[in-house]
């Protein structure tokens, strides 16, 4: 099962996004509602109270191999009481908790460092628990990450990502030996500063999601996995041999040349990880590399 | 369907990994079982940074010094020790296996003050420092081929069944496969390590998971292995008032500065810490803060401000930049514009499965490492900077003990030593009990079992508890039951306890226990089934308030974290000693062992702790 099938629903996503997609500055952004909603609170400005009675209308897909009633995926509707700063998160964890508890999705720290809940939120990947619910245009549609295999309602099948995750040398390989047992292998600012963005990766495939190419190629490394290659390869410290072989895996049929810049990847990255200036670095340094090496 | 392995290490998390990492070095055959993939541990979540002895100014003493008297004088010299002996090195591993550390000029690691250090030793990565730690263990698996069974729930242990739980044996873990809702049997031919995390989810408003609710804590104590000094809860000083998402100290450490609705720097102003202001031990700045709530100096009588912005633009957002988005995301508050709110939030649990330096505890086979472990060596208050090592340090020793490697005779001695003392406590209600099994361990007989029969007997009795769960057509829904009892221990048992309210909470989690009785998983599935994955959870989130609620009670005295209305001075002469609760017949039974004050570096004296 996958949510690529039902293929009518993502046809009419697309259309929805571009309808319900605001221009980009005529509301306050989040950040403001809070802050406008705490000043409501400690009453350091006046603003019109809420509404208690007011609900946020969730349609959440539903699948389940194993459940008569949910083996065709379909949509389920649920209200909840919308509250101050409520997130994505909130919502379906209330939903769940009050309405069905058999609704099911990941999520852990609800902070966005586990990367655990990257969902499909009105046609766009968004972390759960990033996303206020005061943002999106209702109803919110809640679907699971699309070109992955779904387990069930939100959860899909990570293995995929994880494996190319994992092709890549994903660890630290100097050539020297360490400089002591309390000696650091030194490092200048500067290039800890080039590697800082790419290591702020949380895994939560939402930028794999987001890709057309990956999509459409099952062997592509895919943003996150290249993202790593290049948290290493740009590491000064790194050897001439790993360096060597990492450029030769990352200029192979299904590494960065295959990415055509579209930048659904950046755009959706809840780490603001500049994926895809990292793939085309490492497009020119491939190049580099292999005249270098020829 | 069983698997095998030498060493199966329960829980992906810092303290996880490293131990994995140490039994594959010393040659065993290791298996990760973790609730979670890996990189989604709560480890992941640690903002401010590791203590680590790394410059010649500074020693290894001080940081011992630092660490005894921010435990209040509970914790044990040995572990102490331990940790401030071999963090430096090991936090150099973690830098050689390519840690992203901050940097200064010169190339070496950054270290920064923090809360209780009389040395600017805490190490870090930004102040994300605990994402970095946990994906850099994570890269050294993944670069040692060490199995991982991610998602796959431990539920029970595989124990042989003797009478006395320190002649038990445990021979390896019954769990559930979340994807397919398989119970599977995992046999250890060497140990089995618990390193399953926090417990933050017994409170309802922690920084910890939703993921953290305590499991191998409570699957040890329901095997026979004693909890000790589970009253010592640390609450941290800044919390987001409305998630409990962490605000590290690291913005204390920096020169950050907490006002109360007067504009009174009020850790200096109200004398509560007169010298160390912001940067007093953690349990001090929480009860600064609440007492100022308290007393109407809040704002919203809910929180205070934490003002980062004179350290200016440039160096928040070199050292601090996540504070930044994660006030932004889940506050609403420019935190490089305005003050942050902030109150204390359950955050640790120093207290834990009892162990020795090497993770050992007192049943053959079973060792305990990070959070959920006992050493003690964080008494009765951790210091800021001071979980970091202990998951890699201790980690690692519990994974090259658990693979059998020679290590010298510990200093620590585990389970019931001549030197033990039986307590009590009036308590309003009888704790314990209803209808719960005298333990988890295997079918009766299973003594005279090997260790594959016992973890299959351990499956077969999982998979009745499972079914009969599953099975069950009304009850209760176990969210309702959860939040009774997270909200009666942040309201009874938080950072000011006193005898009639810890005594209201023992009452509220008998009557959870009682409805618990009834629960029902209402998703009839077997895949993916996070109602059946929460159903389980909440037991132990019963069981582990009832262990801290009591210990709360018995404590009469005023120590770190643990403070008592009635009780309001440490009382070196009674209290030298830890809590302990062992589960005995369905019933929790108190008991205690002196603590250990002598070290090899120094002994202890205990002094009047003053910030």
């Amino acid at each position: 099962m996958s949510t690529q099938v039902p293929e009518d629903a993502e046809a009419t996503e697309s259309t929805d996004e571009d309808a319900a997609e605001p221009p980009a500055t005529a509301e306050p952004g989040p950040q403001e509602r809070r802050l406008a909603a705490k000043e409501a609170r400690t009453g350091r400005k006046s603003m019109p109270t809420t509404d208690v009675e007011e609900t946020v209308h969730l349609r959440v897909y539903r699948y389940d191999p194993e459940v008569e009633d949910k083996q065709h995926p379909h949509y389920d509707d649920f209200h909840v009481p919308k509250t101050e700063g409520m997130t994505v998160l909130d919502a379906l964890i209330y939903a769940r908790d009050e309405f069905d508890s058999s609704l099911t999705f990941r999520h852990s720290c609800r902070q966005a460092v586990c990367g655990s809940d990257a969902f499909f939120v009105n046609g766009r990947q968004k972390l759960g628990c990033k996303t206020q619910i005061g943002d999106l245009d209702e109803p919110v549609r809640i679907e699971p990450l699309p070109h992955s295999e779904v387990v069930k309602d939100l959860v899909v099948d990570m293995q995929h990502f994880y494996d190319q995750m994992h092709a890549v040398q994903p660890y630290f390989q100097p050539d020297d030996e360490p400089p002591g047992d309390l000696e650091e292998y030194r490092q200048s600012r500067e290039n800890r500063d080039k590697i800082k963005l790419s290591t702020r990766c949380i895994w939560c495939g939402a930028c794999m999601s987001s890709c057309n190419i990956a999509a459409g190629d099952n062997k592509y490394l895919g943003p996150a996995a290249i993202n790593k290659a290049y948290r290493f390869a740009m590491d000064e410290r790194e050897g001439e041999e790993a360096m060597r072989d990492r450029f030769d895996h990352m200029a192979q049929e299904h590494g960065v040349w295959r990415c055509q810049t579209q930048f659904s990847c950046t755009e959706v990255c809840p780490k603001d990880i500049p994926l895809t200036e990292h793939i085309q670095e490492l497009k020119r340094e491939a190049v580099k590399q292999n005249l270098k090496f020829w | 369907m069983t698997y095998q392995h030498d060493v199966i290490v329960v829980g992906g998390g810092g303290a996880g990994l490293r131990a994995a990492i140490a039994a594959n070095e010393a040659g065993a055959d290791v298996a990760i079982v973790s609730k979670l993939h890996p990189v989604r541990s709560h480890t992941g979540a640690a903002e401010g940074g590791i203590n680590a002895v790394l410059q010649s100014e500074d020693s290894i003493e001080s940081h011992a010094y630092d660490t005894m008297k921010g435990s209040d004088y509970l914790a044990d010299a040995p572990a102490v020790e331990t940790l401030a002996n071999e963090s430096p090195e090991e936090t150099m591993q973690l830098e050689h296996w390519g840690m992203p550390f901050s940097r200064e000029e010169d190339g070496r690691v950054s270290q920064r003050p923090f809360g209780g250090l009389s040395f600017a030793r805490t190490t870090y990565a930004g102040a994300e420092t605990g994402h970095h730690l946990l994906h850099t263990l994570y890269e050294q698996v993944i670069k040692r081929g060490i199995e991982v069974y991610q998602e796959w729930f431990v539920t029970r242990l595989a124990l042989t069944d003797h009478d006395d739980p320190e002649e038990r044996h445990c021979h390896g873990v019954a769990a559930i496969d979340l994807k397919t809702g398989e119970i599977g049997g995992f046999t250890a031919n060497s140990g089995v390590i618990l390193a399953t995390g926090g417990l933050g989810q017994v409170f309802d408003h922690t920084t910890n998971a939703v993921a953290n609710t305590g499991d191998g804590y409570a699957m040890a104590y329901r095997a026979g292995v004693p909890l000790e000094d589970m009253e010592f809860v640390q609450f941290h000083p800044t919390s987001l008032p409305s998630t409990g998402v962490l605000i590290s100290e690291a913005v204390r450490g920096e020169g950050g500065i907490l006002y109360n609705s007067e504009g009174e720097r009020f850790m200096f102003e109200r004398g509560y810490a007169t010298e160390w202001g912001e940067v007093a031990s953690r349990d001090v700045v929480s009860r600064a803060e609440l007492t100022e709530i308290n007393e109407g100096r809040g704002f919203d009588d809910d929180y205070v401000l934490l003002d980062m912005r004179h350290l200016g633009r440039e160096r928040i957002l070199d050292r601090l930049e996540n504070i930044v988005h994660l006030a932004e995301d889940f506050e609403g508050v420019d935190p490089l514009e305005q003050p942050m709110p902030v109150k204390p939030g359950q955050h640790y649990q120093m207290g834990g499965i009892e162990t020795n330096e090497f993770g050992a505890t007192c049943i053959d086979g079973l060792y305990a490492a990070g959070e959920c472990a006992c050493v003690s060596v964080h008494g009765a208050n951790r210091l800021g900077g001071n979980a970091l090592p202990e998951l890699f340090v201790f980690g690692k020793l519990a994974g090259l003990a658990a693979a059998g490697e020679d290590l010298d005779e510990p200093l620590i001695s585990v389970g019931r030593t001549p030197d033990a003392e039986t307590g009590s406590v009036e308590t309003p209600i009888t704790p314990g009990a209803i209808d719960a099994p005298a333990s988890d361990v295997a079918t009766s007989g299973s003594a005279a079992l090997g260790p594959q029969e016992t973890v299959e007997a351990t499956v077969e009795a999982e998979r009745d508890h499972i079914d009969r769960l599953l099975e069950r057509e009304t009850g209760v829904g176990h969210a309702a039951i959860r939040a009774e009892v997270q909200q009666t221990m942040t309201e009874n048992v938080n950072v000011f306890r006193e005898e009639a309210n810890i005594k209201q909470a023992l009452e509220d989690i008998q009557a959870a226990r009682e409805a618990y009785q009834d629960v029902s998983v209402n998703d009839p599935s077997r895949t993916y089934n996070t109602d059946l994955i929460h159903t389980i959870e909440t037991r132990n989130i019963i069981d582990l308030a009832e262990t801290i609620a009591l210990g709360a009670l018995v404590r009469t005295e005023f120590r770190g974290a643990h403070w008592r209305a009635e009780h309001q001075e440490r009382k070196d002469d009674e209290w030298l000693k830890h809590t302990f609760i062992s589960w005995a017949q369905g019933r929790p039974e108190l008991w205690f062992k002196p603590v250990i004050l002598e070290g090899e570096l120094q002994e202890y004296e205990p002094k009047i702790r003053s910030y």
